[in-house]
């Protein structure tokens, strides 16, 4: 069908079909402002802000729900649309308990800067929701019921996005209230079918909560402790994952997309850190580890498909949700794993620092890698390798806490033996980054020597389940990119056709990840792997292998007898 | 002559509360892409007062059945469901006994699921075990209802005039529960042009004392006084007389806004919070009106589905037909 013209605020727009009001108005421009609706989850409509007037009707309507047909005239700014929404905003508000001053999430607040916006009257109604329970998933997520405005934006992503339906709405009216799943609830109907027992960590609640109610658990405060304890031989490191680099700067107005590593390393510095190291290096030697084990479990007819195990939510759901597929997850640790270990062992020698007194934080963009840094299989010599693990959204946080103007920083380098990296590394942060990586390495020991093709296209975009057969002369390699983790579930039952699979949990992979800035939707995904992409165009070195510092690095712990150690894990067991 | 063909010559609306006219609705799921189609029968009958859809199950069950029977070939409809409210399910044998085809099933409303259950999308969630709340519209059930298939829904009054039209015996009539303070309560079938007044007249039911009346249900409908009552009951066509003296008048709008308030799905904001919040004020010790009604505004032009705003309709209409009248000081 063709287009056609409808009216908001007297503008003349053109439009399609079952458009939605909400979305073509924000495309031109016509601010209309919501809560529970979310680009990346179907239409709600329970906030009731997103009020607009029809011509000829005189209820108001949402947005959000309104589709377009021709003829349509619609008004955003009426006395009866202001006050309506007003006093919703206000009757949200008193639901959430006010903890801004400590909460990570006041930069992002969507609820904040509405409030803020349209200069409510926040002293109307007492709060209502202050004595309403904290439920902590491990030490990753947090679900805040006092700071909760019954959107249920947090049970659509558990749900439809990471496939889990770990999370559910009890009780009705007023006592309605988002609680995790237990095994003892008796369900009936759809839900009983695949209902979620445990919490994957991945943190796309948090991501998709527009208050903050969903949240990581903080580590801010433990950083700030480190920080004031210190002492004078300690060595205080950070070591950034490879897509924190392209979002952080949109939590400072910047476009996203927008590369601030120099910034970054800067900021880090400024906070104290004594060295900052790159993940992208810890990338490398993921990719040379699980590449080697690629082509030794096609040689040796082992297991087949080898699946990726960088994504720690990924990780968990196997290992609660489909222990059988224990056997197919590649052996090697994640980037985060790799580099820590390395900073522990080659980086402390070379430096000739002892490991005791180095103390690691993680700048990363995820949830769940709070949680992998404190796996009991991660440790060395009895302790976890990595004393924090922050989120994007906290580091910001705590740079714009400690009133570093971030967008004035000059570059820093990194300059350290963990800081070069190849633009296979780079790409690690987005959805395909890993299987790309692991193919340029693999087909390249394969094929015995130097092979051309670099830029595997077939593993780029944002589709849910990327497929592809890649030849390359006596080799023919079938692959899954899997981008979502409920899009897993519709190969689950072939996975068998394929030789190596990659999972992330996360919309776009990490630069989607459950830690990174608030909001997201799928423009913000694409700039930010433009710029991930963009790094590894421009780099001279693009594979792993060709990073003669991860080889060295490896060299060193294999000589060491550390490799098994601090390049490999396991995986148990753990449905019930 | 052919039935939808009768029911649009006689203009019948839909005796739900909502007046929809029967034959355009037909044509829309007549008309709707869909390999199945569904009718159901609504009977949830959760307006306080109304008494008018259990009338018809106990006194013309056979009837009933036999209108089901007609629409559902008709519509050649895959499954009827009649969807009657728990209080009902006495008649359960009875209404058993004259269904002759398989296809027609009876289920109840949960005892938990309240007012809002009787809002048809809510049924239909309710129907698939779904959580207890309305759905978006669009798309109307008739495009996409019941597994999102085009599905015909009618209240159990509607369903019986369409077997009268069948049978050619339909005289524009309807029934009407009158109730409250009267001498006669009991639910009647009077020509549906009938005013209020008349009603009461010929019922024996108009009061010698000062009255004012709440007609459409004792939760949304509207309330007026002894000097307005040449007009028809509206939606399911209840009639409720309130004694002027015996009626405590502020217990009357808390017992609306308690109704609301206990009801509430919440699902959106103005209906969860906003009774919320009214119940508060109306507990408070200085109440304030002005603050109070914005809220009954705002409940009225946002709330998600149509059972959130009809709180302002009693409410408003109160303060406007009786309060204003003899300046009560609430």
């Amino acid at each position: 069908m063709n287009g056609f013209y409808i009216k908001i605020n007297n503008k003349k727009i053109l439009a399609k079909k079952d458009d939605s009001i909400l979305e073509l108005a924000r495309k031109n421009k016509i601010n209309i402002p919501s809560l529970c609706y979310h680009p990346d989850l179907p239409v709600k409509g329970n906030c009731g802000l997103c009020l607009v007037e029809i011509k000829g009707f005189k209820k108001l309507a949402r947005a959000c729900s309104v589709k377009a047909v021709p003829g349509l005239e619609i008004k955003t700014n009426t006395a009866k649309v202001i006050k309506s929404r007003n006093l919703n905003l206000e009757l949200l508000y008193a639901e959430h308990a006010n903890k801004c001053s400590t909460c990570i999430n006041s930069i992002d607040c969507q609820l904040l800067k509405l409030v803020r916006k349209y200069k409510i009257n926040v002293t109307d109604f007492p709060k209502r929701k202050t004595e309403r329970k904290t439920y902590k998933f491990a030490n990753a997520v947090e679900i805040d019921g006092s700071q909760c405005i019954d959107c249920r934006s947090c049970i659509d992503a558990c749900q439809l996005l990471s496939g889990i339906n770990y999370l559910q709405l009890k009780g009705r009216g007023i006592k309605q209230e988002i609680v995790p799943q237990t095994k003892r609830d008796k369900l009936s109907g759809l839900a009983a079918q695949k209902q979620g027992f445990t919490c994957i960590y991945c943190g796309q609640c948090a991501l998709h909560c527009p208050v903050g109610a969903a949240q990581e658990q903080e580590q801010i405060s433990d950083l700030e402790l480190l920080l004031k304890n210190k002492v004078k031989d300690e060595i205080l490191v950070a070591q950034i994952a490879p897509s924190v680099r392209v979002s952080i700067g949109e939590e400072f107005g910047l476009e996203p997309g927008t590369l601030v590593t120099g910034k970054l390393v800067t900021a880090l510095k400024k906070l104290g850190f004594d060295a900052v190291i790159d993940v992208n290096f810890g990338a490398d030697t993921t990719t040379i580890v699980e590449a080697q084990e690629l082509i030794d479990r096609i040689q040796n007819k082992k297991p087949l498909p080898l699946l990726t195990s960088c994504c720690p939510a990924w990780v968990r759901y196997v290992e609660y949700y489909q222990p059988e597929l224990i056997k197919y997850l590649t052996s090697s640790r994640s980037p985060q794993m790799h580099t820590a270990g390395l900073i522990k062992t080659y980086f402390a020698k070379r430096n000739n620092i002892s490991a005791d007194k180095i103390k690691i934080v993680s700048i990363m963009p995820c949830t769940a890698k709070k949680y992998e840094a404190t796996r009991a299989e991660m440790r060395y010599k009895g302790k976890n390798l990595i004393d924090i693990v922050l989120t994007t959204r906290e580091t910001a946080f705590l740079i714009a806490k400690n009133k570093i103007r971030f967008n004035s920083l000059k570059d820093s380098k990194m300059n350290n033996i963990l800081s070069e990296h190849s633009g296979a590394g780079a790409i690690y942060g987005t959805s395909g980054g890993v299987m790309e990586s692991a193919i340029r390495t693999a087909l390249h020991i394969l094929e015995n020597k130097k092979l051309p093709k670099i830029n595997f296209t077939e593993c780029r975009g944002m589709e849910g389940i990327k497929e592809a057969s890649i030849k390359i002369k006596n080799i023919k390699l079938n692959i899954a990119i899997i981008n979502g983790l409920a899009n897993f579930q519709k190969i689950a039952d072939h996975i068998n056709k394929y030789d190596y699979i990659e999972v992330m949990t996360c919309p776009g992979g990490c630069i989607g990840g459950g830690g990174q800035p608030i909001p997201t939707n799928s423009d913000i995904r694409i700039a930010r792997m433009k710029a991930l992409y963009s790094i590894d165009s421009k780099k001279k070195l693009r594979k792993a292998h060709e990073n003669k510092y991860a080889l060295k690095a490896i060299h060193y712990l294999e000589s060491q007898k550390l490799d098994k150690k601090l390049l490999h894990t396991r995986y148990i067991n753990r449905k019930k | 002559m052919d039935l939808l063909k009768k029911i649009k010559k006689s203009d019948l609306k839909g005796r739900g509360g909502a007046n929809f006219n029967v034959s355009k609705k037909w044509n829309l799921v007549i008309n709707a892409e869909g390999k199945d189609k569904y009718l159901i029968i609504n009977g949830a009958e959760g307006e306080p007062g109304v008494k008018k859809d259990e009338y018809i199950i106990k006194n013309y069950t056979k009837e009933l059945i036999a209108g089901i029977e007609l629409i559902s070939n008709y519509i050649k409809a895959k499954e009827c469901i009649i969807f009657l409210n728990h209080d009902y399910k006495k008649y359960s044998k009875k209404i058993k006994s004259y269904i002759n085809n398989d296809n027609i099933v009876i289920a109840y409303k949960p005892e938990s699921a309240g007012y809002i259950a009787g809002e048809e999308t809510t049924m239909l969630n309710i129907l698939e075990k779904k959580r207890c709340e309305p759905r978006s519209k669009p798309p109307f059930p008739c495009e996409s209802g019941y597994k999102k298939s085009p599905t015909l829904i009618h209240n159990i009054e509607t369903i019986y005039n369409i077997y009268l039209l069948s049978v050619d015996k339909y005289k524009e009539n309807r029934f009407y529960t009158i109730n409250g303070k009267v001498k006669n309560p009991g639910v009647y079938c009077l020509p549906a042009n009938y005013t209020i007044a008349r009603i009461l007249e010929e019922t024996n039911n108009l009061p010698v004392f000062k009255f004012f009346v709440q007609h459409g249900g004792q939760a949304s409908g509207e309330i007026i006084n002894s000097s307005q009552l040449k007009r028809q009951a509206s939606g399911c066509a209840s009639i409720t007389i309130y004694s002027y003296k015996d009626t405590n008048h502020l217990d009357l709008i808390k017992r609306l806004v308690n109704f609301y308030f206990n009801s509430s799905c919440g699902k959106c904001t103005p209906c969860r919070e906003g009774t919320y919040r009214l119940k508060q004020m109306l507990s408070s010790e200085k109440m304030n009106w002005p603050h109070f009604l914005e809220l009954i505004d705002n409940l009225e032009n946002s709330s998600f589905c149509a059972l959130g705003s009809s709180l302002a309709i009693p409410v408003k209409s109160y303060l406007k037909n009786i309060n204003s009248e003899f300046k009560l000081n609430l």
